[in-house]
């Protein structure tokens, strides 16, 4: 059952039209739930105690930095198996993620950094979480800037998917880097064991966005992976029937 | 709740709309890039198959 699935998920013609029917339905519930995330965040939301209104960054900032992660892991996972399998879909798919990664990894950063300055009264701390996220955003750039620098496609996915597989141990030193060491930037507050510390009213905005974040990361990765699958495909006959279609 | 303390945000506004205006940029400028991608995409294999039909029927 499995392997049926896997292989007609592999296929690129299946692909293709499976990724260009489903993206409305991850893109319309993002764009509610983050409308929904903002409005509540910003207008509802009670202040915090210590932070006043400031900790209203933390609702594009989480959402902001679990993307970078999540996309970082399912770039490198999705590499790998076009390593393990030489399945083009799935290079398509590592190649996609990487563009989207960056900028939320930038995005996470910069949110940090005007976040960190009324709070901790610096912009920048070379402290071990926010040393850990520049270097994913450094890899997230060199294998971007590797891609481009190969101009065969097959060995560029290959090249850079193992790039990609050895970066992978950034992603657990960054999640664990604030109980490991001791950092200037709080622990977890909702991805924990036990009850995430945080009212109703200040943490469903911030699940929605993160929801949100999630599905529209899922969109975009599904409009880009289809043009990478169009890219690594040579003279197929079903690629002219599917730009009739569209 | 006025709108001026509403923007005001409780003295933290130099710093939470900036963040509001870049995660809306980061989100709309990924949108745009993304269509590109696929529209240039499409258009490269459109030529590619036009090329190989050419080269077939001379």
């Amino acid at each position: 059952m499995a392997w049926v699935w896997f292989h007609r998920f592999g296929s690129p013609p299946h692909f293709y039209r499976l990724a260009r029917r489903l993206t409305p339905w991850f893109g319309w519930p993002a764009l509610i739930l983050c409308l929904y995330g903002v409005i509540a965040g910003l207008g509802f939301a009670p202040p915090d105690y210590q932070q006043g209104d400031g900790f209203r960054i933390i609702y594009i900032h989480a959402p902001a930095a679990w993307l970078s992660l999540m996309v970082y892991v399912v770039m490198a996972t999705s590499a790998a198996v076009g390593l393990i399998w030489r399945m083009n879909v799935a290079h398509a798919v590592a190649a996609s993620c990487a563009p989207i990664g960056a900028s939320f990894t930038a995005l996470a950063l910069a949110t940090g950094m005007l976040w960190g300055r009324p709070m901790w009264g610096t912009y920048w701390e070379w402290d071990p979480r926010l040393t850990s996220e520049l270097l994913l955003l450094f890899l997230y750039l060199g294998y971007m800037g590797l891609r481009n620098a190969i101009e065969d496609l097959s060995r560029a996915d290959r090249a850079s998917a193992v790039l990609a597989i050895v970066g992978v141990v950034n992603v657990p030193i960054i999640h664990y880097s604030v109980i490991w060491w001791n950092s200037l930037h709080q622990a977890p507050t909702v991805m924990k064991f036990g009850r995430p510390s945080m009212p109703a009213a200040m943490l469903l905005p911030l699940l929605a966005m993160l929801l949100g974040f999630s599905l529209y990361f899922v969109a975009l990765l599904l409009t880009r992976a289809r043009g990478e699958v169009l890219r690594r495909e040579r003279s197929a006959r079903w690629i002219s029937e599917a730009l009739a279609q569209e | 709740m006025n709108l001026t303390s509403f923007f005001a945000m409780g003295g933290y506004a130099v710093y939470v709309w900036p963040c509001y205006a870049l995660a809306a940029l980061v989100v709309g400028l990924n949108i745009v890039w993304a269509r590109r991608s696929l529209r240039a995409a499409r258009r490269d294999a459109r030529r590619r198959i036009a090329m190989s039909k050419s080269a077939a029927t001379p």
